[in-house]
């Protein structure tokens, strides 16, 4: 009786999960298992007219704008094709930076995507402050070089 | 010292994670050692109940 | 495989030589876990160099990483030696896969969990439904599922077949979690270290990741083999060795 008891919970809980797991496939599955829309799909009209969606791509360089009461900041994202301005009250995250990669959730109202939260994406690279130094100096000598050397 | 717990600020995250990672892997063997135990006990019932009859 | 090797597998398939074995094993791969474990731990936060991005959070990775990816070969490996089980009827080959789930299992939570607390200061969120994490969470599931599977039918056999089963057809989702960066748009960035690219990270963060997963994989083999040794007495317990071996532990005491 006791086992029997206990095999029936064990079950139930094996098929409770098994449920659960299905559920979450089919919940990615239907939204596409897309976590964001670029902006090019966004203006192409891919994007939920009505509903929240996430917008993602890159944070257009010296696009950020603080606003006069110090929490909203306007800034924008591009895909490298297409670019839409973003308006964001609150908090950023730390990794959120110009020219970095960002996802937005919100919506479309007119020309703006309202976002009501922001993520930073941040890359898989890793390595010591002084190395990005050297390798960002590297760069701006090859541009130099580039540039004085037709 | 606290400097160094601190972790530029992000010692909450970094502690939790080593922290939990850790806590789980102790927990784990004192688990396994303990079940080892209690079947041998089990078995040695068993033989004995086995060797009286 | 030469003759003498396909003796050693037969010699060892035996649940008594394996015991015998195991038990002489244990001691060597706790000594090399132990050891590992203080240098990466020591290297994570005293050698490896503050990140140029993040700051310190990033040292999360030392564990995170490690952990994922036990959690995704320890399901590899179980899942073979389901099909081994399933296939050859091998004993010893079931009571290694039950042996690897709880530890897999440990392992998936650890990197949901870790990958959590590095989210949140990073990305700024402890958790995304992107295609990465929700994987990795499917993950988690197939685990409970193969061990409740097992805990719900008494015949350890029968116990074993269904769950071989479920393990092997959860195998479909160990390329989806590898991959899911790849193929879909996901918050989770892509891959530091893989196969066929040079590696993304600096030399010593590079070095201090690896020992900590070689530290994982001696702690796993460890507690794995200590898990299979018990699962052999209790499914072998009608055998005389084990009769025999239950006698002379105790055979002093009576």
């Amino acid at each position: 009786m006791k086992t029997r008891h206990k095999r029936m919970a064990f079950i139930l809980v094996g098929l409770a999960g098994l449920a659960v797991a299905a559920g979450l496939v089919l919940n990615a599955l239907n939204s596409n298992l897309a976590l964001y829309i670029s902006p090019s799909d966004v203006l192409a009209g891919q994007a939920p007219k009505d509903k929240a969606f996430r917008l993602g791509g890159m944070v257009v360089e010296g696009s950020l704008q603080r606003q006069e009461d110090g929490l909203t900041v306007h800034f924008e994202v591009t895909d490298n094709h297409k670019t839409i301005p973003v308006a964001f009250t609150g908090i950023l995250p730390d990794l959120f930076q110009e020219g970095q990669g960002v996802v937005a959730q919100g919506r479309m109202e007119g020309g703006m995507f309202k976002a009501t939260e922001v993520l930073a994406k941040h890359d898989e690279n890793y390595m010591p402050p002084q190395v990005a130094d050297m390798l960002e100096k590297g760069e701006k000598a090859k541009q130099a070089a580039g540039a004085t050397a037709p | 010292m606290s400097e160094f717990f601190a972790m530029g600020g992000h010692g909450f995250y970094i502690w939790t994670s080593f922290g939990v990672t850790a806590l789980l892997m102790i927990i784990e063997v004192i688990a396994v050692k303990h079940s080892q135990k209690k079947v041998f006990k089990q078995l040695a019932r068993l033989a004995r109940a086995e060797s009286q009859r | 495989m030469g003759f003498k090797n396909s003796i050693a597998w037969y010699y060892f398939s035996a649940p008594k030589n394996f015991y015998v074995l195991a038990g002489r094993l244990i001691p060597w791969f706790w000594g090399a876990a132990i050891v590992l474990l203080a240098v990466g731990l020591y290297m994570s936060f005293f050698v490896a160099p503050t990140d140029y991005k993040q700051g310190e959070s990033y040292r999360i990775i030392f564990v995170h990483v490690p952990a994922a990816w036990m959690s995704m070969f320890i399901y590899l490996l179980m899942a073979a030696y389901a099909i081994i089980g399933l296939s050859w009827k091998v004993r010893m080959a079931e009571m290694m896969a039950s042996a690897l789930a709880p530890t897999g299992a440990m392992f998936t939570f650890l990197a949901l969990w870790t990958g959590a607390f590095w989210g949140k200061p990073t990305w700024g969120t402890y958790w995304v439904w992107d295609a990465r994490l929700t994987s990795e969470l499917i993950l988690l599931f197939l685990y409970i599922g193969f061990m409740s599977l097992q805990s719900a039918i008494d015949d350890p056999r029968r116990a074993s077949r269904a769950s071989a089963l479920l393990a092997i057809v959860g195998v479909i989702n160990l390329p989806i979690i590898y991959w899911s960066v790849k193929w879909w748009n996901t918050l989770h960035q892509g891959a530091s270290v893989s196969p066929t690219m040079a590696p993304k990270m600096a030399s010593t963060m590079l070095t201090v990741m690896f020992i900590m997963a070689v530290a994982f994989w001696m702690y796993t083999i460890a507690v794995v083999l200590m898990r299979a040794r018990r699962i052999i007495l209790e499914r072998e317990r009608q055998t005389t060795w084990v009769m025999d071996l239950v006698k002379a532990g105790t055979g002093d005491k009576q």
